[in-house]
């Protein structure tokens, strides 16, 4: 009986510590983490890697969300786009991850997406774009152009007077798209066409000897001139060291920037460039106290005194806190749930505002205008008297003007006419078309 | 410019008339003064410097500038104003500007910037530039004249001529003869346009665009005029400025490839790894500026020695470990190295950063060389195509006038025959391949002065590297430089009308029909050396 009796408490305390570790091993909520750490994009997405995983651990040493810890999944595209959608198949399909952070260039995104449409995940994507797009499944934390281009040429043209533009920028879809819209905004303002000088330049150039040329004698005419940059990435180094070798300063030819940042700051001596300017939706050198909380968050997960922060950090944090909120509002993590609940969800920015989930999947933000100073920093000039709500389709643009995003019921739709009233191909469908 | 017309009569009587004026001041009207500035609103911004100014205090100008750079802070709890010394990170070290003390340091959170932006950076420039005016060196005369240009406005028209008269420097003298022209033409003086068809300046140029805009007809024919003029010495000057950004460009591709063209050219590795051992150059650079830092320019120097020596290691090692193995299979050569290049990138990701470095560029190198105001020579770029000439005689000297260069030679051309004569064949590929190597570190150094210091670096030039040495001909150092120097003239040449997508593409394309037409190259090898 004994013998028995021990048998029977030890099995019912076997079951009972097999039941609690299958609890404990479907509990944590996985968030995957699709960042490049190889290849050419890992000097831009390693840091937004590390951001997640510091969001990751605040929140599991504040008791997780629903009763459950959160679990880092991080897998690495090594900045190969096609490789980008195998590993999204694999977060989705063998990890079963809930929720994904990931992607920097539009391309990679666009070849994740058909996989993210058809196995119905949730994406948030931290990266200002090019618009022109809203999926079901994704959601766009960084700018659209009316949120980060628009309001910055607005600035030039009133507060500084600047009548002849150079559009510059990288040869790739994003500095493309948003030079079109440049273009047909400056020329509904009555910006003449021979006072829009639009150029493009290959990724990573550096010889920049004679488009600098080229804008100086531009910029000479009599009229007041700005360099609207899409520079991308590493190009903007030698760029703006010509720049100043050539003696161009800001006060002769302002560059406003969409692509540089702190983190590209990092990587030059910022004395002969003071002046210049940088649009973007938060800034390192935003005095606010969530910001400086996050600096100091920051410092200390990375260790590294001189660590910057950027905008697309910020995305990421408030891309995460609003999965978070909307994680806790459904009351599940179940997808169609949270996607469902995320619309209208409201989160406090770094920048002393606050960021809400639009039906079309993008956010709300403040526009600011930074300079850049001697300390590799930016300091803010001016900014929207109120935050900007993203337009996926740009008004812009011929072909998109008629075109809502609204992923609400009944129209649940990314891509409905509104001159047609008919609901197109579905942002995936259209992405693996083009591939 | 309404601020500069109001306070030029101001500040020359200020300065010019009694400089003893400012002498007596006490602590509590700056304090005044700058928190004044602290709060103003932006449209009051102007006035607040304005009394800044008419106060006379000596140290008005350190503020100004300070102001200027970004530099003035208000603490947050007292309002009190402060010179930022160090703004770095998150801790400020701040200092009192009415005496002058250190005040030590103070964390962001308690600071608030006074804002300033570039529209009153560059009213300041103009009120500093009439300061500027008065001081002693002749070039900072000339530079606060040239400032000037276009800035004139009513109120410095006679203070401008008073100076003129006064003013010895001859350069300072037409400084300011054509800020007054440029004036002058606004206000629709015939004669002034004559003072301006000359200048090359682009504010004169401007001014005179403007008048050819205006509705002054006389006015209008005379400034076209004077533009064609101008626009023929231009077109001159441009065409100098062209042939420069060239020969730049083709030292930057010589660099680069004369390393490849001793492993590839002269032993006939294709070495895919070349462009990481460019990268390792530069990040001996970097390196090297962090172990001395403040002298940026000795640890450049030094460098040089530095690179040479840690891509040659490393080179040795690839060659040591892979390449020996591999001799006569380009293919399997082509994929090993391939693969080492892509692991040497990994490892500074990993090991240093994927993050590019700040390679700063000593004082000696920015900025350019004024020929005229329009023709300037960027300095950084001159002691590249410097470098690159002195590089390419160094290795000319040592293949010719060695005995590594007469073995090397031995070598390639017949290695059997070679080692039956008594040469030591490997130790020959080893000094030659480390030689190759040390040559790509050389070009790393030079580079981080033009272009990033990342793991990326060395991708960016492997294309243009090995296009450059097969244009050129296998083999021949000579053929490396003119193909390096020609392919970077035309490229520079297409660019201003073709754009720099399209340059690229039309000489990729180029080059493939010339190799189809001469496959050797250039300048191909000659004799018993061509069968080798």
């Amino acid at each position: 009986m004994t013998i028995k009796h021990h048998v029977k408490l030890g099995l019912s305390a076997l079951a009972l510590s097999v039941s609690l570790n299958s609890v404990a091993a479907e509990d944590p909520i996985k968030v995957g983490i699709l960042h490049s750490l190889s290849g050419t994009m890992a000097i831009s997405e390693t840091v937004l890697k590390d951001t997640v995983e510091m969001l990751i651990e605040k929140q599991n040493a504040e008791g997780g969300v629903l009763g459950r810890q959160l679990e880092a999944v991080v897998v690495d595209p090594a900045s190969n786009w096609p490789l980008f959608a195998e590993k999204a198949r694999e977060l989705l399909a063998q990890e079963e991850v809930d929720v994904i952070f990931g992607n920097w260039t539009s391309v990679s995104r666009k070849s994740v997406l058909p996989v993210v449409e058809e196995l119905n995940g949730l994406l948030f994507y931290p990266v200002q774009y090019e618009g022109e797009e809203s999926s079901e499944n994704v959601f766009y934390t960084g700018a659209a152009p009316n949120q980060q281009a628009i309001p910055a040429v607005n600035y030039l043209m009133n507060n500084i007077g600047v009548e002849r533009w150079v559009l510059a920028g990288t040869d790739y879809v994003y500095p493309r798209t948003t030079n079109k819209i440049l273009e047909t905004y400056l020329m509904d303002m009555g910006v003449a066409k021979e006072d829009i000088m639009i150029n493009y330049t290959p990724f990573g150039h550096s010889d920049w000897q004679n488009i600098v040329s080229d804008i100086k004698s531009f910029g000479s005419a009599g009229k007041k001139t700005a360099v609207v940059s899409t520079i991308n990435g590493d190009a903007n180094v030698p760029f703006y060291r010509e720049l100043g070798n050539q003696g161009i300063s800001a006060s002769d030819i302002p560059v406003v920037a969409f692509s540089v940042g702190e983190q590209e700051l990092s990587g030059i001596d910022t004395g002969p460039l003071v002046g210049h300017l940088a649009a973007w939706n938060y800034f390192m050198s935003v005095d606010s106290d969530a910001n400086y909380d996050f600096i100091d968050q920051w410092i200390a997960h990375t260790g590294d005194e001189e660590a910057v922060t950027n905008d697309p950090m910020e995305a990421h944090y408030i891309g995460f806190n609003m999965y978070i909120e909307a994680v806790k509002k459904a009351g599940t993590t179940d997808v169609d749930a949270v996607k469902d609940a995320i619309i209208g969800v409201t989160v406090p920015n770094l920048t002393g505002g606050y960021a809400a989930m639009m039906p079309n999947h993008h956010i709300t933000k403040p526009v600011l205008i930074g300079e850049i100073q001697d300390n590799g920093q930016f300091s803010v000039v001016w900014e929207t008297p109120s935050t900007v709500a993203g337009d996926a389709w740009s008004d812009y643009l011929p072909g998109s003007r008629d075109m809502i995003a609204d992923w609400r019921k009944p129209m649940f739709c990314g891509t409905f006419n509104t001159a047609t009233g008919k609901c197109g191909a579905s942002a995936g469908e259209m992405a693996a078309e083009s591939n | 410019m309404s601020i500069i017309r109001s306070l030029t009569l101001l500040l020359f009587a200020i300065i010019m008339i009694n400089p003893a004026f400012a002498q007596d001041q006490n602590t509590d009207s700056g304090r005044a003064l700058l928190t004044n500035l602290a709060e103003a609103p932006a449209s009051e911004v102007e006035d607040a410097i304005k009394s800044i100014v008419r106060s006379g205090d000596e140290r008005a100008r350190g503020w100004l500038e300070a102001y200027g750079a970004n530099r003035l802070s208000r603490i947050k709890d007292t309002g009190q104003v402060v010179l930022v010394l160090n703004n770095r990170g998150r801790d400020w070290e701040i200092a009192d500007p009415l005496t002058g003390e250190n005040m030590g340091e103070m964390s962001r959170r308690e600071l608030d910037r006074v804002a300033i932006n570039n529209r009153i950076r560059g009213q300041l420039e103009g009120i500093l530039a009439i300061l500027d005016l008065n001081a002693a060196d002749p070039d900072v005369r000339e530079a606060s004249a040239r400032d000037l240009m276009g800035k004139v406005d009513a109120a410095l028209v006679e203070p401008l001529q008073a100076q003129l008269e006064t003013e010895e420097n001859a350069a300072v003298r037409d400084r300011i003869q054509a800020a007054l022209a440029i004036y002058r033409v606004g206000e629709g003086d015939l004669d002034a346009v004559d003072e301006l068809s000359g200048s090359l300046h682009p504010r004169a140029r401007a001014a005179l665009s403007e008048a050819v805009r205006g509705d002054n007809p006389a006015l209008a024919a005379k400034a076209r005029q004077a533009l064609a003029a101008i626009e023929q010495k231009l077109k001159l000057n441009s065409a100098a400025e062209t042939l420069y950004f060239g020969l730049s460009m083709g030292s930057v591709l010589v660099l680069a490839a004369i390393g490849l063209a001793i492993t590839f050219g002269v032993m006939g590795v294709i070495n895919m790894a070349h462009g990481e051992l460019i990268m390792l150059g530069a990040y001996t650079t970097w390196g090297m500026q962090q172990l001395l830092p403040g002298q940026p320019g000795l640890a450049l120097i030094l460098s040089i020695p530095a690179g040479f020596m840690v891509a040659a290691t490393a080179g040795i090692i690839i060659e040591r470990s892979v390449i020996q193995f591999l001799k006569g299979r380009p293919l399997e050569t082509l994929l090993a190295t391939f693969g080492i290049s892509l692991i040497l990138q990994q490892l500074v990701r990993t090991v240093i950063s994927p993050q590019n470095r700040t390679v700063v560029t000593p004082e000696w190198m920015s900025g350019s060389l004024v020929i005229n105001d329009a023709l300037s020579l960027t300095l950084n770029r001159m002691y590249v195509l410097a470098f690159a000439l002195i590089v390419f005689a160094g290795l000319m000297l040592i293949m010719r006038k060695t005995r590594l260069g007469l073995e090397v030679r031995a070598v390639t051309q017949n290695r059997n025959m070679a080692r039956s004569m008594g040469i030591r064949a490997t130790r020959v590929d080893i000094l030659t391949f480390a030689l190759g190597s040390g040559v790509a570190g050389l070009a790393g150094v030079a580079l981080s002065q033009l272009t990033n210091v990342g793991p990326n670096l060395g991708q960016n030039y492997i294309i243009d590297s090995f296009m450059v040495v097969v244009f050129g001909g296998v083999g021949n150092l000579w053929g490396t430089l003119i193909a390096g120097l020609s392919l970077g003239t035309i490229n520079q040449l297409l660019e201003p009308w073709a754009g720099a997508v399209l340059a690229k593409i039309i000489v990729l394309v180029f080059i493939i029909l010339f190799i189809q037409k001469r496959p050797k190259g250039l300048f191909p090898q000659k004799g018993r050396a061509a069968e080798g």
